[in-house]
């Protein structure tokens, strides 16, 4: 158990190692930029002088290393600064766009884990079968769709044609709505975003699975256990499937970035107030506050992400810890 | 064979699908990609329409599609096959140049970590963590967007978030075959460093390379045209596959054409580049093994 510490420690402090340098990039990328914030407020009855006295507000007029080391001394003590384009703290504003992030993304990677093992589990019963193989078909246009492409496909079908879900936002604008009522509106705003976004996952998913259970079928124990005159039901819920499946829990992980980098499409088209709307329209608007943080908070998700399942998988799987411990 | 209980029966099964047929779903996905990419390159010269010439505004616009115009018209009035076609060329110039690219740094970085070994081995492997640790695509996207780049610049921005993963592969490539009797001869014959990782490693690290760089071609694909669909990439008047999606976006319903076609060649270049790397990559592992 000290090695699990000192193996902790040791990520711990490569994960703080690189929170700095996505930080420090990140800076520099945004301050060497050409184009200035305040060429947003430039308008025709400004006068320099305002302009002027904006950019010392916003700390703009220093040497770069000056704001770099002030930003810094900020952002460890969790301030984030003010929105230049909301002109609220940085920190309200990620407030409320995280949780509906974590929304969609978490609905997503319930869905695809679903999807993934059912279909998973199904290839590798039916392994080389004509059922395996199709599936297999499918799964390979899943993973090969234009996720954007995609969403734009859902809400011409099921939004403008047949109308049966919105195509747009969390909730309805003018719902009044409580309890129930609330939750069915906004579980119709879920609907296409999240299956959208599910589809490319639930194949990585299910082709993982398929995989890991074919090898765990192959053997010795199972054979075994088959010896001995076990029910195929039995060996498959109790002693294939668990081993099997058990891996899958490091995808998470994985599908990190890549679940918040669909993110960023998913709710730019449907419109989903989260974290990647908000980040791109930061962007397009030099909002260098706002940036950073998302740009921070985002690649802080991946690293811990990255960080506990490395964890779990040492946890799970005691050769793996072994390696650490020699290493 | 009683299919309730399909589970008993998984020992029976073949561990390796027959190559024959691995090779009849390889050239079906290979003819795919010739025929998409002599469709892009040749095609642009043989439609009557260029890809940004703008039509009669009053009576040529958002035509539905008819044999005079295959693909439907846009709110500009311009020909959308024409510019799909145009728009091909341009995505998959940029897959392929990225991949190219991308592939070299990774093959280079790889033979060198895997060949040295030691310590060089080991810090640029930690290195290639952390750039993995990295948020690439949110990176990407503020440095194309701050500094309003031209789609040219994507190659080298690509490129560079890309390589790693290829590196990867590569040095473990290279950690065995270092150890392989005829690596052993090269170097009892007194060869250079040089000449041992350019003549003899790396052309024999190429299978994996070439397995990861066809997977490859289909990410920047869509990678590239999620960007330039984001006004990140591709801007018009130039067509791209992309961007031709953007300009059918707030049109969906009355004009769904525009939208629709380019997506569906992504989606066929895409699944045919994955199709092939797919059956390379297991028959590749079965003749390795």
């Amino acid at each position: 158990m000290i090695s699990m510490a000192r193996y902790f420690l040791r990520r711990t402090l490569q994960s703080v190692i690189i929170a700095w340098g996505v930080l420090t990039i990140t800076f520099f990328i945004i301050h060497l930029a050409p184009g200035d914030p305040t060429s947003l407020y430039i308008r025709p009855d400004i006068d320099p002088e305002t302009i002027s006295n904006i950019r010392r507000q916003m700390g703009l007029d220093q040497a770069l290393w000056q704001q770099y080391l002030l930003w810094l001394k900020q952002f460890a003590s969790g301030n984030f600064g003010i929105s230049f384009v909301h002109n609220r703290p940085v920190t309200d504003i990620l407030g409320e766009a995280i949780p509906n992030t974590l929304q969609l993304t978490g609905t997503v990677f319930l869905l695809q884990l679903i999807l993934g093992i059912n279909l998973g589990v199904l290839m590798a019963l039916k392994y080389g079968s004509r059922t395996d193989k199709a599936i297999n078909a499918i799964l390979l246009f899943f993973y090969s769709v234009p996720g954007f492409w995609l969403a734009l496909m859902a809400i011409m079908v099921f939004s403008l044609r047949l109308m049966w879900l919105p195509s747009s936002q969390m909730q309805s604008l003018s719902l009044e709505g409580q309890g129930l009522v609330l939750f069915w509106d906004r579980l119709r705003h879920l609907v296409l975003p999240a299956a959208v976004l599910s589809i490319p996952f639930s194949a990585y998913t299910a082709r993982f699975v398929r995989s890991s259970l074919v090898d765990v079928l192959q053997q010795d124990y199972i054979r075994t256990a088959r010896a001995y005159g076990l029910r195929p039901a039995r060996l498959l819920f109790k002693y294939a499937l668990r081993n099997a499946l058990l891996p899958t829990i490091t995808l998470l992980g994985l599908y990190l970035p890549f679940l918040l980098g669909g993110a960023v499409i998913t709710e730019q088209i449907f419109a989903w107030p989260g974290i990647g709307k908000l980040t791109i329209n930061a962007v397009f608007t030099h909002d260098f506050p706002l940036i950073l943080a998302s740009t921070f908070i985002t690649a802080m998700a991946v690293v811990i992400g990255n960080q506990i399942s490395d964890m779990l998988y040492a946890l799970i799987d005691p050769r793996i810890r072994l390696l650490n411990e020699q290493g | 064979m009683n299919s309730a209980e399909p589970a008993i029966l998984i020992e029976s099964i073949p561990n390796i699908i027959p190559e024959k047929k691995l090779r009849g779903s390889l050239k079906l996905g290979l003819l795919l990609m010739v025929v998409l990419a002599a469709v892009v390159t040749l095609g642009p010269l043989l439609v009557e329409h260029s890809p940004t010439d703008q039509g009669d505004l009053l009576t040529e616009r958002y035509l539905a599609p008819s044999p005079e115009h295959p693909f439907g018209t846009d709110k500009f009035a311009r020909d959308v096959f024409s510019r799909v076609l145009n728009g091909g060329r341009i995505s998959l110039i940029i897959a392929l140049s990225v991949v190219l690219l991308s592939m070299t740094i990774g093959l280079a970085y790889g033979t060198i970590a895997g060949y040295a070994g030691g310590i060089v081995d080991a810090f640029m492997m930690r290195f290639l963590d952390f750039l993995l640790a990295f948020p690439a695509v949110f990176l990407t996207i503020t440095v194309i967007a701050l500094f309003d780049m031209n789609h040219w610049y994507l190659i080298p921005i690509l490129s560079l978030t890309g390589w790693m993963e290829s590196a990867r592969i590569v040095r473990a490539e290279t950690l065995s075959l270092k150890e392989r009797e005829f690596i052993l001869a090269t170097k009892a014959l007194g060869y250079s460093h040089a000449r041992i990782l350019v003549k003899h490693i790396m052309p024999n690290a190429l299978g994996p390379v070439i397995v990861a760089a066809t997977f490859k071609v289909g990410e920047i694909i869509l990678l590239e045209s999620a960007l330039s669909f984001f006004g990140l990439g591709v801007q018009p008047p130039d067509a791209s596959w992309g961007n031709i999606i953007q300009d059918g976006r707030h049109v969906l319903f009355r004009a769904w054409w525009i939208s629709t076609f380019p997506g569906l060649f992504i989606l066929l270049a895409v699944t045919s580049v994955n199709l092939v790397g797919e059956k390379l990559q297991s028959l590749f592992t079965s003749v390795w093994k």
